[in-house]
């Protein structure tokens, strides 16, 4: 870009940094920075209760509505799981449920989990609340097609939720949805149920697009001055890279689930090809099953990145904080980031390498799978690195950031076993794929929703959660989930295929039992545990502690604002002007050991900073 | 400080499962051990790097606790640190990528002495059937399948006359010769999975797949389907017995063919026809 807009008096920047806006040559001053090219948004304050509360256009309460809408279709999800694990550790205990019910429990858990718990809890929620605070926003940059996205995410969630009182139940095909068995008879909830997931995923995708381009632009477009690309905190690529993600990926769901919904309603064939049930040959013919599982995958990989990229970019900054230390590596972070998101987009069918897709295939999608290996261990790396000669906190927030990178590294390094083509033979659709799926995109990202809960909360509410029931919550989620994983990869080693209703008496099952009652009782009370967060919310905003403003002496701007909590419109008067990194930690030479990210550099002019 | 220690606990809990779990896979019954030694040396790799990840990690936490009069170190880069990390990740991974390919490629190439065992499966069961005389299977089609061709044989097809039919879920395999499985579904996705001898492979409808191995070790096992295929997938099981070859030859002189088979319709039908008229 130019200086030619520094001419144009209509653009003229209001603060009174700008000594001389109009030499686009070296500037004297150092503490230039160039001002706003266009000028301030116009924001629509609610007036009454519904418009400031329900309606409303305020990214900070979409961001919390979004929190709560997919903490309870989380909590949903437990008690799916509850369930789930009664059957599989106390079957004599679950008289009351039959396999149907079994299935659609499974089913409607990990859909829940991934696609409206996981995803709706960063982007809608962390995305909402933190990108226009952390790029010096006043608010998203479609403030109104942000409101119809939260809306239409719950009218989703309404639909997902019907599917468990309509005949037959809500679906049962498993959450990835396999034809034909999904919409065929033997498989639960074949009528309604699959129907109304269809349509909750569509409505779901629309409603994520409305807020992805909010996301994306006003991250692109609406950022304060000074704050450049490469000084934007790493939440927000991490949020930013999984939403362009998210726009390329959901599209693919979106037409399977059109075609899946058209196979079922008007016997076209996409996915079907000739099938005889019960000695009939029915209506179908010419479809592929293979189809579908390329187009769920070209959308389900990406998903699974969708969720880790903005824990990533979430769980570095809360390190780096916590740490009291520059996170180590920033551009290598940024450029990690941004090239897993890329090559995210090529290794789908590392999910289908015994799927009877061609098996040459397996050599392309192993090696751009273990490619994609290199970059996250990086992002490892720099995590442990940044903790080292750093000046840990060991609180609660810490406590969830050093479980992600013991969860996460866990459940990377399975990832390379099932990456690996040959070695994913024997161990695919056994109980090690499950392991390794919840370590890595189950309980290594909700590690860092928790860390970020606890970090975030007295911004949010103005008041600090306890951290004494934080840190038993911490201990008491970190060991139990560990503990139901770690163990059940080696069910996998002996063979026990996933989603089996009951065991029977097969030599190497039967030696199971004892472990599957432990990883239920482990299960049930990790669930459990979750409601000591529940009760530490409610106590801490009757009796809690008031939080002073910045509490943990971060950088980034979210925690410069007007008031806390925010106001709507972020920053009051005026917006602030960044002119460094967030991660001036611990400069040798300044007095405190952070540096906001609007401090001047005349103001820190003999420290050691290095230019960001 | 006690933090350090219950990560420590934990790693240290996880080596001695590691070291002493009873569960851990079945008796290899194939030729498929390159699988289990590529899964060791990953875990080796693996496991070393988890280790030594969250002992750094735990080591920092004791070292670098919170102090007051402390400051962290400033420096926000290290390329050359990043670069020898960046190096030895590339170099590890490709380590175990390439033992992994080699499999994968033998995995995929067929030997050519491998007998064809077409495995066909349905909502929630396994049948098969065998080359005849002439060692290859008829073509099929599932508008063809009927009680009196179960497997949907095309009835033109010359080399489909042969064919050994297995109406049972239980098939048996020769000992010490490759068999290349041909999979095909009716209905839904299902695979034909036994644990012991580590491959697998999803049964498609409206194509056939394939894999092959060769059992090395005489025994029954169990056959599990390993995609889940509707609300009876836990119960969809069917066997092996892997047998020598003088067994195995006994064994398979007693199957029918779909020729008898043919032959045993029409005469009931003959003898249906003639209780009728009485």
């Amino acid at each position: 870009m130019s200086d030619e807009y520094d001419n144009n008096k209509s653009y003229q920047a209001q603060s009174s940094e700008v000594m001389d806006g109009s030499t686009g040559s070296v500037n004297p001053d150092i503490d230039y920075v160039r001002p706003a090219e266009v000028g301030e948004q116009d924001l629509y304050h609610g007036h009454s209760f519904i418009e400031k509360w329900v309606f409303c256009q305020d990214a900070k309460v979409i961001g919390v509505q979004y929190f709560l809408t997919a903490v309870f279709t989380g909590i949903v999800g437990l008690i799916l799981s509850w369930l789930m694990r009664l059957q599989l550790g106390f079957p004599e205990l679950a008289g009351f449920m039959t396999a149907e019910h079994y299935y659609q429990f499974v089913t409607m858990h990990g859909m829940i989990m991934v696609v409206y718990f996981l995803t709706a809890l960063f982007l809608g929620g962390f995305g909402n609340y933190l990108i226009p605070l952390m790029v010096g926003a006043r608010d998203m940059v479609f403030p109104y097609v942000n409101m119809l996205s939260f809306w239409m995410f719950f009218v989703a969630v309404a639909v997902l939720m019907a599917s468990f009182f309509v005949p037959g139940g809500p679906t049962g095909a498993g959450w990835t949805l396999y034809p034909p068995q999904t919409i065929l008879e033997g498989t639960p909830g074949s009528g309604m149920g699959i129907l109304l997931m269809l349509i909750s995923l569509s409505l779901f995708v629309i409603g994520f697009t409305m807020g992805g381009l909010n996301y994306m632009i006003t991250i692109l477009q609406a950022r304060t001055r000074g704050m450049t690309l490469m000084r934007m905190p790493l939440t927000v690529w991490g949020i930013f890279t999984a939403t362009v993600l998210a726009m390329l990926a959901f599209p693919a769901l979106l037409v399977s689930a059109i075609m899946m919904t058209l196979d079922k309603v008007l016997q076209t064939s996409f996915f079907m090809p000739t099938i005889l049930k019960a000695g009939e040959v029915l209506e179908y013919g010419g479809g592929s099953p293979i189809l579908f599982q390329h187009l769920f995958w070209f959308f389900g990989h990406p998903e699974v990145y969708i969720v880790a990229l903005p824990a990533f970019g979430i769980v570095s900054d809360l390190i780096s904080v916590h740490a009291r230390k520059n996170i180590f590596g920033y551009r290598m972070m940024v450029w990690a980031i941004v090239g897993i998101g890329g090559l995210s987009f090529f290794v789908w069918a590392h999910h289908m390498y015994v799927s009877g897709m061609n098996p040459w295939f397996g050599f392309f999608f192993a090696t751009t799978t273990l490619i994609i290996a290199v970059p996250t261990a990086m992002k490892v790396y720099n995590w442990i690195l940044t903790l080292w000669r750093g000046n840990i906190r060991i609180n609660t927030v810490m406590l969830w950031c050093l479980g992600f990178i013991v969860t996460f590294v866990n459940g990377g390094i399975t990832g390379i076993f099932l990456g690996n083509v040959s070695v994913d033979v024997p161990l695919s659709d056994t109980y090690f794929v499950i392991a390794h799926f919840h370590m890595v995109m189950g309980i290594a990202p909700l590690m860092v929703i928790m860390g970020a809960v606890y970090h975030w909360f007295p911004l949010v509410a103005g008041k600090m959660l306890h951290e004494g029931l934080g840190k038993w919550h911490f201990w008491i989620t970190f060991l139990g989930a560990y503990s139901i994983y770690f163990p059940m990869h080696y069910l996998g080693f002996i063979g026990v295929p996933r989603r089996y209703f009951e065991m029977y008496d097969s030599p190497y099952m039967t030696s199971a039992v004892g472990m599957n009652e432990f990883i239920s009782i482990a299960a049930f009370i990790v669930g459990a545990a979750q409601f000591i967060l529940v009760f530490n919310i409610i106590k801490t905003l009757k009796t809690g502690k008031k939080a002073e403003q910045n509490p943990w002496k971060a950088n980034s701007l979210e925690w410069y604002t007007s008031t806390v909590p925010p106001e709507h419109g972020n920053f009051g008067e005026r917006l602030p002007v960044v002119h460094r990194w967030p991660y001036d930690f611990s400069v040798p030479g300044a007095k405190d050991d952070f540096i906001p990210q609007t401090t001047a550099p005349s103001e820190v002019i003999h420290t050691e900073v290095e230019k960001t | 400080m006690h933090a350090g220690i219950i990560f420590l606990l934990v790693i240290i809990g996880s080596v001695l499962f590691h070291i002493f779990t009873p569960w851990y896979w079945t008796d290899i019954a194939s030729n498929w051990g390159g699988m289990d030694d590529t899964i060791t040396l990953t875990f080796w790799v693996g496991g070393g790097v988890f280790v030594a990840v969250c002992l750094f990690m735990i080591y920092c936490v004791f070292r670098y606790s919170h102090k007051e009069d402390r400051r962290a170190e400033y420096k926000p880069e290290d390329k050359k640190l990043e670069k020898i990390l960046t190096w030895a990740t590339t170099l590890g991974v490709a380590a175990l990528l390439a033992p992994g390919l080699i499999i994968w490629n033998q995995y995929v190439n067929v030997p050519k002495n491998a007998i064809e065992v077409d495995v066909m499966a349905w909502q929630w069961g396994w049948q098969y059937r065998l080359p005849g005389a002439d060692g290859k299977l008829g073509t099929t089609q599932v508008r063809n399948i009927a009680d009196n061709n179960p497997f949907g044989i095309n009835p033109d097809d010359p080399f489909g006359r042969d064919d050994i039919m297995v109406e049972s879920d239980v098939i048996n395999l020769e000992n010490n010769r490759p068999v290349k499985i041909l999979l095909r579904s009716v209905d839904v996705l299902h695979n034909w999975y036994v644990p012991q001898f580590r491959a697998k492979m999803d049964a498609v409808p409206g194509t056939v797949t394939f894999y092959w191995f060769e059992p090395n070790k005489v025994g029954e096992y169990e056959v599990l389907c390993a995609e889940y295929c509707g609300v009876g997938h836990y119960a969809m099981r069917g066997g092996v017995e892997v047998q020598d070859k003088a067994d195995y030859e006994v064994w398979l002189s007693e199957q029918e063919t779909f020729e008898q088979l043919s032959a045993r319709y029409e005469k009931l039908n003959v003898d249906g026809n003639k209780l009728a008229k009485k």
